[in-house]
Order: structure tokens, then sequence, then C-alpha cells
């Protein structure tokens, strides 16, 4: 195991008597490419911000590298940002932008020319060193202001949504170059979120926050497998999340039936989550079937149809590959390893019915969440 | 679109009047008045004989102004800095008390300067406590004062209006390179508020070189700026429009030149000269 370099302890932060960060503990361990994931007003930016030292927690201690760091300011940190909309100098060319955290340290001429080639040259703006920042397109800037944060060789790199303002296709070739740079350099990388599948595909370690608090930690795999709540269940892909009761160990009981499982740990007849991924379920003949409803609509989405079944009166997401029809009666099969059971949490029966699912209004409000930030 | 357009037009013809009436109409009898003898008769250079008598003149005013200018400048920057970091709300309120003394006449305020700095003014009245007395009226020293409290509003609001549209996050970039405040304020903040100092800079220089009532009321005998020459040679019972329009003319020369020299600087700045507050 790596040294932890990052060490947050019971951090609190509120502003104007509202709570952002309530006593949040997390730890970083160096190369770690880790993210911040959770919907706008998570306190994943404020978690950031105080680790670049752009505000201070209310209570809680700040380490790195085992120094406590609370007082330290910003430019006295080995911790650099790339900020959210970048906020390169205006005043000041590509070459100049990215000289300017080695101007400041008095490093000789030559040195920073060699350094800002080297930086320039990592992230595939050779012979952009006279241009104007405003001459820049989005992406170009994004990597102007990685150039510039990694020049000053940071211990750690601290990136506030830094692809919220790309277009689908540059953020896709821009998530691997970063994974890239961030292997290549050994740095630590923190990264700040709201996009999951931006989080499950670059991270090393995920950070589910809500309401100001971690919700889960973990890999990409466990945390998309094995939520420990019905928020992250929600917010890591689609989920379709059922009250149940714990019969016993390996027994589940929802949607009227008794099903077998993997999970144990639980009391007996503990009323619970569970949770099973669309893609886990599989349409079948009726007589094979586990479960039946109703087919209440379809949606082709290219590689499956995205279908809604009610069953019992919940409305369940389905992503299947064979075709079927709308009003339809079809039965639904559900293996042991697809479910997975969950503590009831603050969060239980918020999430997961997807009778008022459209794909309009997901898309909205990931619009508004772009908006916010 | 074709009526839209006459609209347009219209809509823009009472500032057209007003300007051909109270800027180009001053302009053209300026020029014809620099031009012409008292007999109306073409003259090219005789009016300008009249510079060499009054050389002394215009330095003293180009001085005075400049001075006022920087202590303008170098008390407005740091206020309008610190204003533009309060809350939106206190900003509010600080910039009304900054706004405030041009609601009243300029008279007035040039007035009560006089009151404070007086011989038996407030200021010597506050310092007998301590058995002290200095003449502070009809010197420079009070013409300055006069200039800097007359004209700081005009030097406060340009810069803090770019200050306030300043993006925070430039700054946090700065401190996140390596800054401390400081090099913060001289590396960032600084350069990108050229285009409000510029402005605020023209805003108090072109006033304080061509005033005539603070020098008069303030300055006394010791301090004849160029805007006393002219007020002199137009008001005067042997009023000599020719020779006061010259003045005039060679004044308007001399800051048309100084705002070019400084808009050359300012072009280096990519956000421009408007300086916000102007537009």
């Amino acid at each position: 195991m790596k040294n932890i370099i990052v060490d947050l302890k019971n951090i609190s932060k509120s502003y104007d008597g509202e709570t952002v960060l309530d006593n949040i503990s997390l730890y970083i361990r160096e190369n770690e490419f880790i993210t911040l994931l959770g919907p706008s007003g998570c306190g994943k930016t404020t978690t950031l911000r105080i680790i670049a030292g752009f505000e201070t927690a209310d209570s809680g201690e700040v380490f790195f590298e085992n120094k406590i760091l609370n007082d330290i300011p910003p430019y006295k940190r080995n911790i650099n940002t790339v900020f959210q909309k970048y906020a390169l100098f205006p005043h000041l060319n590509v070459y100049e932008n990215v000289a300017f955290g080695l101007r400041l340290k008095k490093v000789k001429d030559e040195e920073i020319r060699n350094k800002v080639k080297e930086m320039l040259a990592m992230v595939n703006l050779k012979g952009f060193e006279k241009r104007n920042i405003n001459t820049l397109s989005g992406g170009q800037q994004q990597r102007v202001a990685i150039a510039r944060a990694l020049i000053n060789d940071p211990k750690v790199l601290l990136l506030d949504e830094p692809l919220g303002a790309l277009d689908l296709k540059l953020r896709k070739d821009m998530q691997n170059e970063l994974k890239n740079i961030q292997l290549k350099t050994g740095i630590t990388f923190i990264y700040v979120t709201h996009d999951q599948e931006e989080a499950l595909s670059m991270s090393d370690t995920v950070v589910v926050m809500a309401d100001g608090k971690i919700q889960q930690i973990g890999t990409p795999t466990d945390i998309y497998n094995e939520p420990k709540n019905a928020f992250v269940a929600d917010f890591i892909g689609e989920s379709n999340i059922i009250d149940g009761v714990m019969l016993e160990d390996y027994k589940a009981k929802f949607s009227g039936q008794v099903f077998e499982c993997l999970d144990t740990g639980f009391k007996k007849n503990e009323a619970v989550d569970i949770v099973v991924r669309p893609e886990d379920v599989d349409v079948v003949s009726l007589d094979k079937a586990m479960l039946s409803g109703i087919v209440t609509s379809v949606t082709f989405k290219g590689v499956h149809y995205e279908i809604i079944v009610d069953i019992g009166g919940f409305k369940w997401m389905i992503q299947t590959t064979d075709y079927v029809g709308v009003d339809e009666k079809i039965g639904l099969y559900i293996e042991p390893d697809a479910i997975h059971v969950m503590k009831k949490s603050l969060y239980s029966d918020m999430f997961g019915d997807y009778s008022s699912f459209s794909d309009e209004l997901e898309k909205l409000s990931d619009a508004t969440e772009v908006i916010e930030e | 679109m074709k009526k839209n357009a006459f609209m347009k037009q219209l809509s823009a013809t009472p500032y057209y009047v007003w300007a051909a009436l109270f800027i180009i109409v001053p302009i053209i009898y300026v020029l014809y008045y620099t031009f012409t003898d008292a007999n109306g008769s073409f003259v090219l250079f005789d009016n300008f004989k009249i510079i060499e008598h009054y050389s002394s003149t215009f330095l003293l005013s180009l001085m005075m102004a400049f001075i006022a200018t920087v202590i303008c400048l170098l008390i407005g920057y740091p206020l309008a800095l610190a204003i533009s970091r309060t809350k939106p709300v206190t900003q509010k309120i600080l910039i009304m008390l900054v706004m405030l003394p041009m609601w009243i006449n300029f008279i007035i305020r040039t007035d009560s300067i006089a009151i404070l700095l007086e011989k038996n003014g407030l200021i010597n009245q506050f310092l007998s406590i301590f058995n002290l007395h200095f003449e502070l009226m009809d010197t420079r020293f009070a013409v300055i004062v006069g200039m800097v409290y007359d004209f700081l509003p005009y030097m406060i609001l340009p810069i803090y209006s770019v200050l306030t549209k300043l993006d925070i996050r430039l700054v946090e970039a700065a401190r996140d390179l390596g800054c401390n405040a400081f090099q913060a304020l001289v590396k960032v903040i600084v350069p990108l508020s050229v285009a409000g100092i510029i402005s605020g800079i023209t805003m108090v220089f072109v006033p304080c070189v061509s005033t005539f009532y603070i020098s008069q009321r303030l300055g006394g005998a010791n301090t004849y700026l160029i805007g006393d020459a002219i007020e002199a040679r137009m008001l005067s019972i042997s009023a000599d429009y020719n020779k006061g329009a010259t003045l005039s003319f060679v004044l308007m020369i001399l800051i048309v030149v100084s705002t070019l020299i400084m808009n050359h600087y300012s072009d280096e700045d990519e956000t421009g000269t408007a300086g916000g507050f102007m537009a």
C-alpha cells in the first residue's frame, strides 16, 4: 500500500448557517486517481477548495504528508488546481500562462523554456506558445490549464469539473488523456465531477457524496455492484430499487416472491432495499418466469431496448436485446447474483421507481446541473 | 425592416442634434477664433504667439493635474479594490457614498474645502489646540487638495466597475500557482484592470488640467493655471476671443495627445479602453 498523502479528518463547513460539509473524513493515497462524485450542492467542490486552501474548514483537520495544513495559504501548498472553466490569465499568452508558476519561483529562463516546451508537448499543444488565450478552443484552453498546473510538479493535482464545458466527443478524448497523464506522471489526482460515467471510467477510487456527507467510498466496480444505499444505487447507473424483506441469509422477498440471493448479515425479517440493475433482468417466456408484468413503454437505444414494465404497480426498467411490444405481458428471470440487498437509509423510497421516468426529464436535470456550477 | 431602421434613426436624432449644438458647433467656433484676428480676417499662426507668454502656465497646469491624478490613483485604486471585495450589499452602499459628493454642486464642494483650509477654518481651529497654525489657503497644496477631492469619484468608479467584473477565479489561480497576496495584485489584478485605470486617469486628468475655479478659490495669486488664463481672456473687460480660443485650442490638442499616449499603452490590454463605467 502506498503512503497516505492527503488526510481529511472530521471536516465540517457551513455558509450562513447552511451545512455544506458534515463531518467528512477521507484519506487519499499517493498516485491515486480519486474522484469526488455527487450532484451539485453535495459539497464536493467545497471539499476540493478546502484541500486547495481557498476555504477553511469550520472544524476538523487537513493533513498533507502528515503535516497539518489548515492555516497554510494556497501559495505555500505543494498542490495545484485545474479550475472549472480553466481560469487562464487573459492578459498572458499560452507560454506565459504555463510559465507563470516557474516565473514566481525565479527559475532560470532557459529552464522555463525547456519545461514549458515539455509540458505543451505532453498536452499536445506543440507550437501554441505565442497564441492568445482567447483564440483557443475550449479543449485547447483546458490543455493549457493542465500544463499550467503540472509544470509546478505538484504532489497533488486538484481538478474541479475540468471537462464540464466540453462537448461529449472531446470529453471522452480528454478523459483518456487525463488518465494517461496521471499514469505517466504518477501525480495524485483528486477529481470532482457530477458525471458518474466519467467517475467510473477514470478513477481508482470513487467517493460518492450527497448532502454534505460521504455516502460511499470504493472502487468503481464496488460502487456499481455493491451500492451502500438507495442514493448511491440511483446516482450510479440505472437501478430498480424495491422494498423487500430479508427472510434469512441468502433469501430475500420482494414483489410478492421469494428470491435466492448472495447477501448475508441481516437480521431475520429485516426490511431492506433491493437493487436490481436493468441489464441484469432476463426476459423469458411466462412459464419460466419468476415475475411477470405488463410492458408500458419501449425505447430503442441502439445496443438494446429500454423497456418499462409494470410489476404489481411498481415500474421496473429493464434493458433487453429482444424486442417486446407495448401492453405485452412478459416473464422475467433474475439470477441470484443480480440481486443486491441494502440496509434501509434516509434515501429509501426516494429513488428507484420508474413510473415518472422519461428520457427528456433525465436530460433536463443533467443540463441544469451543468449550468448551475 | 426598413421601418425599423428608420425608427432607429429617428430615436437617435435628439442625440445628433445635441451633439451638433453643444459639441460640434463650439469646436467650430474655437477653430474660427483661433485662426482669425479681431477683424475676422484669416491669420495662420499669429494668435499662437501668445503661447510663448503662457508656456509656464501650461507647464504648471499639466504638472498640477499630473500630481492630482497620481494622488487620485493612489487613493482610488486601493479603495476601489477594497470596495469590490466586500459583500454585494455593502458594495452598493459604499459606491453610493463615493458618488454622493457628485450630487452636490462643484462650486459648493470647492467652497467647502476652502472653509476647511481657511485661516480660521476647521483644520486650523483644531490645530490651535496644539498651538499650531498653518497657512493652507492660497497655496498650490490647497489646489491639489481641491482637485483630488472634487475628482476622486471619477477615478474610483471606472476602476471599481472593472474590478467587480474580474473573475475571482483568476486571483485564486494566481494564489494556487504560488503568488502571495501582493504578487497576485501586481501580476494579475492590476494588469487586468488597466482599462479602468486608463479611463479613471483620463476622467481625472482632463478636468484637472482645465480647471479654473479650484485654482482661483483655493490657489489665490500663487496658482495661475491655463484655465484661469482662458477665463481671463474670454470674460475680462478687455476680452480677446481670438487669444482665448487659441489657448483653448492648444489645451485641447494637449489633452488629445495625452489621451492618445495613454490609449497606446492600454492597447496591449485585450479588454479595450471603454472601462465599463464609461460605456
